[in-house]
């Protein structure tokens, strides 16, 4: 038996969990929308709007989510300054240290595109420096966009860097985690820029992204199980059938057959489509979370 | 600093009184569970459970007998924090709180900790948890308080066995490895220490004489630190974003003019 099976878990239940799927969605949103502003066509911006106008709103809910789960909230300052000399708080070896510094920076490149995004209206244009194409909106774009790949996966790392059976028994739920964050924030992008009617051809373009990030998510998943060995035993329960039939049938099978039957990128099986790979992403969340603390 | 201490616990002698589970909640004034109206497990005498917040010392009880209970034996060990040489807790600790003192001994400083609960998953034996009336993360400091003063732990002091041994680990390896000798010429060769070379996390500063498989007491046979995990997974991580974003390029860049 792995020697992870002698531990205790850390009671991390929903507020982690939508954390990790509100995270997943702020990061992924943001990491989209700054590839839409820096290699997109001018036809696509409005998403890279929606997409900025998500990622902000997304990472406050994050951050009241992680205070609020706290044992003692009040004290959260204390990972970013240590309590007794307020010099600055690091640890380089510590996913949740990093984790917290790269929220809080991620957050400060989130708000100044929210900024650019609110100011992206044709009556009043205002803050168009903090966006490409000049020369700052270039540079703030690509670091945030990092700092948003951070975020998406860091969680799963994070998950790894511990004792826990499943969590500690794999190395890959960080990179299942961000596949999984791209394909909600693309799903979350279609679906809303779907419902206000923007470009077509955008939505073509991202529909056909996120067919190729379900296929990398299938295969993601099923590398999780054959590197989880004897371990994945421990989903041969109700745990594991939510994740079967679930994450990977609801979740990606079932989007990918809507996928390549819906005619247009407006049509109802590529909204439905849209609404279960977001369902399937929370859920995946969920199984990870939950089944190791329930051992 | 101070000579690293610890404890050795001769799981041989212990008898199941529990006089160090009180001796610890005594001087550590940690509350009782559920206010006093604990239930019975079920489980041989062992109504502590585990180990967690509010209880840093648990002896387990382990029955070892046939279908007829005519013969067999029964093993039991006090349990502790472990005090590792190379501590996952206190790797992973984002505030700091918890800290390695002097006497090579892991505390965790009340005041400090915020609840965020890393250590309890980190720890490779299920040994930290959090103490309901602080909010924080709790578990045994070895008696920092008392060692500073010079005084014994309070469970070992208590111990009417000398089952928990309390002094610096090198005398403690010794008077170890001196009772492994003298089991093994009784005849009793599965004797042996677990943790107290540095091949287990870099030595246990709380380190046990047991008879049986390490997994037969609840302890692990092969307890890792969590940083394992963190160059690979980052690894693996990177590469998901480079092939997700080169993935993202060709999907906006590489469409054919469309009529919008």
């Amino acid at each position: 038996m792995s020697s992870t099976f002698f531990t205790e878990p850390p009671h991390w239940r929903w507020l982690i969990v939508l954390y990790f799927f509100i995270g997943g969605l702020a990061g992924g949103c943001y990491f989209l929308a700054a590839l839409i502003d820096l290699v997109g066509r001018r036809t696509d911006r409005p998403f890279a709007r929606l997409g900025y106008l998500i990622a902000f709103p997304a990472v406050v809910v994050c951050g009241i989510l992680l205070i609020a789960d706290l044992g003692r909230p009040e004290r959260f300052w204390h990972m970013l300054l240590q309590s007794q000399t307020w010099r600055p708080m690091l640890k380089s070896y510590s996913p949740m240290s990093v984790g917290a510094w790269g929220l809080l920076i991620f957050s400060g490149f989130a708000f100044l595109a929210f900024l650019g995004a609110l100011g992206d209206n044709d009556r009043r244009p205002r803050y168009a420096l903090l966006r490409p194409p000049s020369l700052l909106g270039i540079l703030l774009t690509a670091l945030g966009g990092l700092a948003a790949f951070f975020l998406a996966s860091y969680t799963g790392v994070l998950l790894a860097v511990t004792n826990r059976p499943i969590w500690s028994d794999t190395t890959l739920l960080g990179a299942v985690f961000l596949v999984s964050s791209a394909s909600t924030s693309i799903a979350l992008l279609v679906l809303l820029g779907s419902r206000r009617v923007l470009a077509v051809g955008s939505l073509r373009a991202l529909a056909r992204f996120d067919t190729i990030v379900l296929v990398l998510e299938l295969i993601a998943l099923v590398a999780l199980v054959v590197s989880l060995g004897s371990v994945a035993r421990a989903w041969l329960n109700a745990w594991g059938a939510l994740l079967v039939l679930g994450v990977v049938g609801l979740g990606i099978v079932v989007p990918l057959v809507l996928h390549s039957r819906a005619r247009t990128p407006l049509s109802a099986a590529a909204r439905a489509a849209a609404v279960l790979v977001l369902f399937g992403g929370f859920l995946l969340r969920v199984v990870i979370v939950l089944s190791s603390e329930a051992i | 600093m101070a000579e690293p201490m610890g404890f050795y616990t001769d799981t041989t002698v212990c008898i199941g009184c529990k006089a160090c589970e009180v001796a610890c909640k005594e001087w550590n004034q940690l509350p009782a569970t559920n206010g006093g109206r604990n239930t019975l497990s079920g489980d041989s005498y062992d109504n502590t459970r585990r180990l967690d917040g509010i209880h840093w010392r648990h002896v387990k009880f382990v029955e070892q007998f046939d279908a007829e209970r005519r013969q067999g034996r029964w093993l039991m060990m006090s349990d502790v924090c472990k005090h590792c040489v190379r501590a996952g807790c206190l790797e992973v600790c984002p505030t700091g709180a918890i800290i390695r003192t002097e006497f090579d001994t892991v505390v965790i400083q009340s005041d400090v900790c915020n609840g965020c609960r890393d250590c309890i998953g980190a720890c490779p034996f299920g040994v930290i948890d959090i103490n309901p009336v602080s909010g924080t993360a709790q578990k045994c400091t070895l008696c920092y308080d008392r060692m500073r003063a010079g005084m014994t732990p309070a469970c070992a002091q208590a111990c009417p066995t000398a089952s928990i041994n309390f002094g610096t680990i090198r005398d403690l390896k010794q008077k170890a490895q001196a009772r492994v000798e003298q089991l093994h010429g009784r005849g009793e060769r599965g004797a042996y220490l677990y943790g107290a070379d540095e091949k287990m996390l870099g030595g246990l500063n709380s380190f046990y004489l047991l008879v049986d498989k390490p997994e037969v007491y609840g302890l692990p046979p092969d307890p890792k630190l969590p940083s394992r995990n963190l160059t690979p997974g980052s690894l693996w991580s990177a590469l998901g974003a480079v092939v997700i974003g080169v993935v993202g390029l060709v999907s906006l860049r590489g469409r054919r003019d469309e009529h919008v």
